[in-house]
């Protein structure tokens, strides 16, 4: 029968050859299918993909400075940063010649921006430099050298002609340095002095508490999760409502009550001084701070773990609990050993869910969160909203993807992407 | 086990009721006993109560009335794991996450048996249902009649005395069906372990079983070997459910020692055998069994009842062949006959005459 496979390719009624004639017809299923979903593909390119590619590209991203000052860029190159010494006439007059260029353009004070998020100062440096400059005629009134060290002092400081010549090239690797605490000095790359490092503090504590909240939501939801599984259908459609009724409720609205519950004057702390357990002086703090921000946190993210466990808790059959106990199990053995492990691909799936969902969160550490509850989010989002340093928020931002696919390839070397079940 | 029972029996029911929702009765004052070694089965329709008992055995229902007692001894406050009873599940319950041989050690870590003593234990359960190399597959690795001989083995691996088993074939096409029938009951015999089966297929009942009770309508209507149930049904319920019967009503004419006579609803005067009937004028249900009925007079003995019928329809079924006839006003009276050397192939519309034995006609309650 297969004997005349692999020696004479089998013919199709029409004489094609069949594999051909089965891969046309697929490509027709295929094309159709592809159609379909297509108006979905053209939307997630557009609205997702392409936004999230041209976000990343900025932390990267760094051709202001050769832009705006080409012929300092230029002219740097033959200088030696480290020589100790600052750079010579033909690099000031190249300068001169772009600033006075910069200024009639209006770009001086992006890039002053720019390079001031490097070394602080350069922003009004390059502001007060630009209004001088633009009356100059460059051709006939150097030497520049001493004009700009009479406008400014700082025009003779080594530092500022570095941070020049360090933050030339069109793609630089400052901003990734930056987001881990790093910046980029002329002797590679070096640490940021002890009080502006911040990130690396958040990144570990935006992990440590996402990771907190993912097993409270564990330990909270869990048993819920088994009621719904197992409670008479009437129950436990009533106990689904009270789970998804949070989803019908405004996040901010949930994330300002536990404003009112938590805070000093708030009912947890009224109704434990009333009952005595906490001296009217002695009030718990549990806002703004980590707890405020774990406690709404938990609250906020707990129905992305009931469901998930739930979905799977509810295809394993009451029979095995009891063939374990016919078998001699007491009803402990027989949830750990036969229950637990066939429940735990719903714990995987709401564990990736919730962690994934916590350590982008953003509104509700920003609202109960104070200053030591905040997550690298809300950095991210003061980059964004207020700094207007785009590219450390993009690095943040790569930053943070990186680590959530690190983990999700970890969880799937662990425990088995398979083992995920989000249902069925 | 202490054997310090009065009576000989290993189970026993005694008046027990279950009730679900404390308004109706699913299981109705139940009364049975059960000797060691006996293979009974528990047969009924859906709904009867007959997997409900098995559960208040197995200690997943509690009793509402009534004591359940084992070996003489009260269970119903002993909790399944303490009960020490073997049970089969109707979809197997292996557990998917373990392999074969850590489901079949399961019982007996629990147990906490010694590492070796486990895994020979294994070994031995193993071959009895010939499944010697499947010890490092999952159930899902293994067909339908694999799981099935898998969650024998682990009923029985650490060697109860009762084992219970609820439609354990109920999934497996007939003749794996078949062929499983005969090994549990093989493997009963050999082992001499109690078994209580619950199916709602009589045939299984009847080739199976020591004991049959037939469950309905939470009572056990009757409680007899199989070849007694078949042939001498106490009822019209399981005259009907077991095995195929042609029913005819009428009124009983009168009584007189074994016999009675019955006046049918279409006119003809029969002899019966009288089961549960009492006294003249009461409403009768006669059932005769369709191979009992003979279509070639000549071979009855003396005393048979002959009467004269029509031909509706015949059927062809290979090993035997159906034909239902009109008789008095019933025209859906079946006689079963061998696909013999001698057999006539009648023609629908033709009158024949047919007969039987008056014992084999049973006059029931109507």
């Amino acid at each position: 029968m297969n004997a005349s496979t692999g020696k004479t390719p089998i013919l199709a009624a029409d004489g094609t050859p069949l594999r051909k004639s089965l891969a046309r017809s697929l490509r027709q299923q295929k094309l159709r299918a592809l159609m379909l979903i297509a108006p979905l593909l053209v939307f997630i390119f557009v609205a997702f993909i392409m936004p999230i590619v041209s976000m990343l590209m900025r932390s990267v991203e760094n051709d202001i400075v050769s832009d705006t000052l080409p012929l300092t860029v230029n002219a740097l190159q033959s200088w030696d940063a480290q020589s100790g010494e600052l750079p010579d006439e033909v690099v000031y007059a190249a300068f001169a010649a772009d600033i006075k260029q910069a200024a009639l353009a209006k770009e001086h004070t992006k890039v002053g921006l720019r390079l001031n998020y490097e070394q602080s100062g350069i922003a009004s440096l390059f502001k007060k430099t630009a209004r001088a400059a633009v009356k100059w005629d460059i051709e006939t009134d150097g030497p520049f050298k001493e004009k700009l060290l009479k406008i400014h002092k700082n025009w003779g400081n080594l530092e500022i002609w570095q941070a020049l010549k360090v933050h030339s090239p069109e793609v630089t690797s400052g901003y990734f340095l930056n987001a881990v605490d790093m910046r980029k000095t002329v002797d590679g790359p070096d640490w940021q002095p002890e009080e502006k490092q911040i990130l690396l503090v958040l990144f570990k504590r935006t992990l440590f508490m996402s990771l907190v909240i993912t097993f409270s939501c564990i330990a909270l939801g869990y048993p819920v999760a088994w009621l719904l599984a197992n409670l008479p259908m009437r129950h436990a459609n009533m106990l689904m409502i009270l789970v998804l009724l949070p989803f019908w409720t405004s996040l901010l609205v949930r994330t300002s009550a536990w404003k009112v519950m938590l805070q000093q004057q708030g009912v947890i702390n009224e109704v434990l001084v009333y009952m005595g357990m906490v001296a009217d002086d002695g009030r718990l703090v549990l806002i703004n701070n980590e707890i405020g921000t774990i406690v709404a946190m938990t609250h906020i993210l707990l129905p992305f773990m009931i469901l998930p466990m739930y979905s799977v808790m509810q295809t394993i059959p009451p029979s095995y609990l009891r063939a374990a106990k016919s078998l001699g199990a007491t009803n402990w053995t027989a949830f750990w050993r036969v229950y637990f492990p066939q429940s735990v691909p719903g714990i995987g799936a709401g564990s990736i869910l919730v962690f994934i969902l916590a350590i982008g969160y953003y509104i509700t550490p920003e609202i109960v969160g104070g200053t030591k509850g905040v997550f690298i989010s809300n950095r991210i989002a003061y980059h964004i909203m207020e700094s207007l340093n785009w590219g450390l928020a993009a690095a943040l931002g790569t930053i943070l993807l990186l680590a959530v696919l690190v983990l999700y390839w970890t969880y799937d070397k662990i425990v088995g992407i398979d083992n995920v079940k989000l249902g069925g | 086990m202490k054997g310090n029972t009065t009576d000989g029996s290993f189970v026993r029911f005694d008046r027990v009721q279950k009730s679900y929702d404390g308004e109706t009765l699913v299981v109705k004052d139940l009364n049975l006993e059960i000797a060691k070694g006996e293979f009974l089965t528990m047969l009924g329709p859906s709904g009867s109560g007959k997997t409900t008992c098995l559960m208040m055995l197995a200690g997943f229902e509690t009793a509402t009335h009534g004591d359940i007692l084992l070996n003489g001894v009260s269970i119903n406050n002993i909790p399944p794991h303490k009960r020490g009873i073997g049970m089969v599940f109707q979809n197997y319950a292996l557990f998917p996450h373990m392999t074969v041989a850590e489901n079949l050690s399961f019982p007996l870590e629990v147990r906490k048996i010694g590492k070796s003593e486990r895994e020979q234990k294994v070994a031995r359960a193993l071959d009895m249902v010939e499944m010697g190399e499947f010890g490092g597959r999952r159930p899902a690795q293994l067909s339908g009649g694999q799981q099935q001989r898998i969650a024998l083995a682990r009923a029985l691996v650490f060697e109860p005395e009762l084992v219970l088993m609820d439609e354990p074939l109920g999934a497996l096409d007939k003749q794996l069906r078949e062929k499983m029938q005969f090994e549990i009951t093989d493997l009963a015999h050999r082992l001499g372990i109690t078994v209580v089966y619950v199916t709602h297929d009589q045939t299984e009942a009847l080739t199976m079983s020591d004991q049959v009770a037939v469950f309905n309508d939470g009572r056990i209507q009757q409680l007899a070997a199989p070849d007694a149930l078949y042939e001498a049904p106490e009822n019209s319920f399981v005259a009907q459910f077991i095995g195929e019967n042609n029913t005819m009503y009428g009124t009983v004419q009168n009584v007189s020692g074994e016999m009675a006579q019955v006046k049918l609803d279409g006119g003809e005067v029969i002899d019966c055998k009288r089961v549960n009937v009492n006294n003249a004028g009461e409403r009768t249900c006669v059932s005769i069994r369709p191979e009992r009925v003979e279509l070639n007079i000549g071979r009855l003995p003396q005393g048979a009842h002959t009467l004269t019928a029509e031909v509706l329809e015949f059927i062809y079924m290979g090993d035997v062949f159906r034909t239902r006839l009109r008789v008095g006003d019933n025209d859906n009276f079946i006689v079963k006959t061998r696909n013999a050397v001698d057999q006539v192939r009648l023609k629908p519309g033709t009158q024949v005459k047919i007969g039987w034995m008056p014992e084999d006609c049973r006059a029931l309650d109507a």
